[in-house]
């Protein structure tokens, strides 16, 4: 019988139960983690282009396209997730 | 900026959010599935699925000036966020010749740094300054 989650500030995951199979090959994007480096203060934000909702219309977002303005770059874990 | 789709943004935003600011979240609702960018900015919870609260200040170069980061639970300061870019933005008005001492906010002093300051911040700046 499903049980009753316990509802927290982030978003509930589930996953692959059973068969260990999986999780082996789930090592690689680990590998790739290996590659991230945290952002450097001083340097250069990366660039992206992101789907967004504004006032009522779906754009598309590119962070160069604020070039010239200052910029906060909030990220946070999901919506209606209370904080 | 979440994992979200913009159609729950919009869900929230008409449905929620605008019911605590006036006209809605007037900035752009950013989604990010996968957390691909979240993953190039290290703010990515891989186990979780989710963006934690990572919090980036970015100048008009286009050069990270500060960031901060939390876990889920916490939410954030925003006055500390725009007391910090009223503070960067003074430094790049100065070209760099006025400094920001801690708890620097509008209108008190700054730090001229030269080669007469060395060895004399405690001659114009004390440490009852962070905290007032």
């Amino acid at each position: 019988m499903p049980e009753e989650m316990k509802i927290g500030c982030a978003r509930p995951t589930g996953g692959p139960v059973g068969d260990n199979i999986k999780t082996e090959q789930k090592e690689k994007p680990i590998e790739s983690k290996k590659e991230e480096i945290m952002i450097k203060v001083g340097q250069k934000a990366p660039d992206f282009t992101a789907p967004a909702y504004q006032k009522g219309k779906f754009i598309n977002v590119k962070l160069s396209d604020y070039l010239g303005k200052w910029v906060v770059l909030c990220f946070y874990p999901g919506d209606f997730t209370f904080v | 900026m979440s994992v979200d789709s913009v159609f729950v943004h919009k869900m929230w935003n008409d449905n929620e959010l605008s019911k605590m600011v006036k006209g809605g979240v007037p900035y752009a609702m950013m989604s990010d599935a996968g957390g691909k960018v979240g993953t190039i900015y290290g703010i990515y919870d891989e186990v979780g699925g989710v963006e934690t609260r990572g919090r980036f200040i970015i100048d008009p170069d286009g050069n990270v000036q500060g960031y901060e980061v939390l876990t889920p639970p916490v939410g954030r300061n925003v006055n500390e966020t725009l007391r910090q870019i009223q503070a960067f933005q003074l430094v790049r008005n100065s070209k760099g010749s006025e400094a920001t001492p801690s708890g620097w906010k509008p209108g008190k002093m700054t730090l001229k740094p030269g080669p007469e300051l060395v060895g004399k911040v405690w001659e114009v700046w004390t440490t009852d300054k962070a905290f007032d």
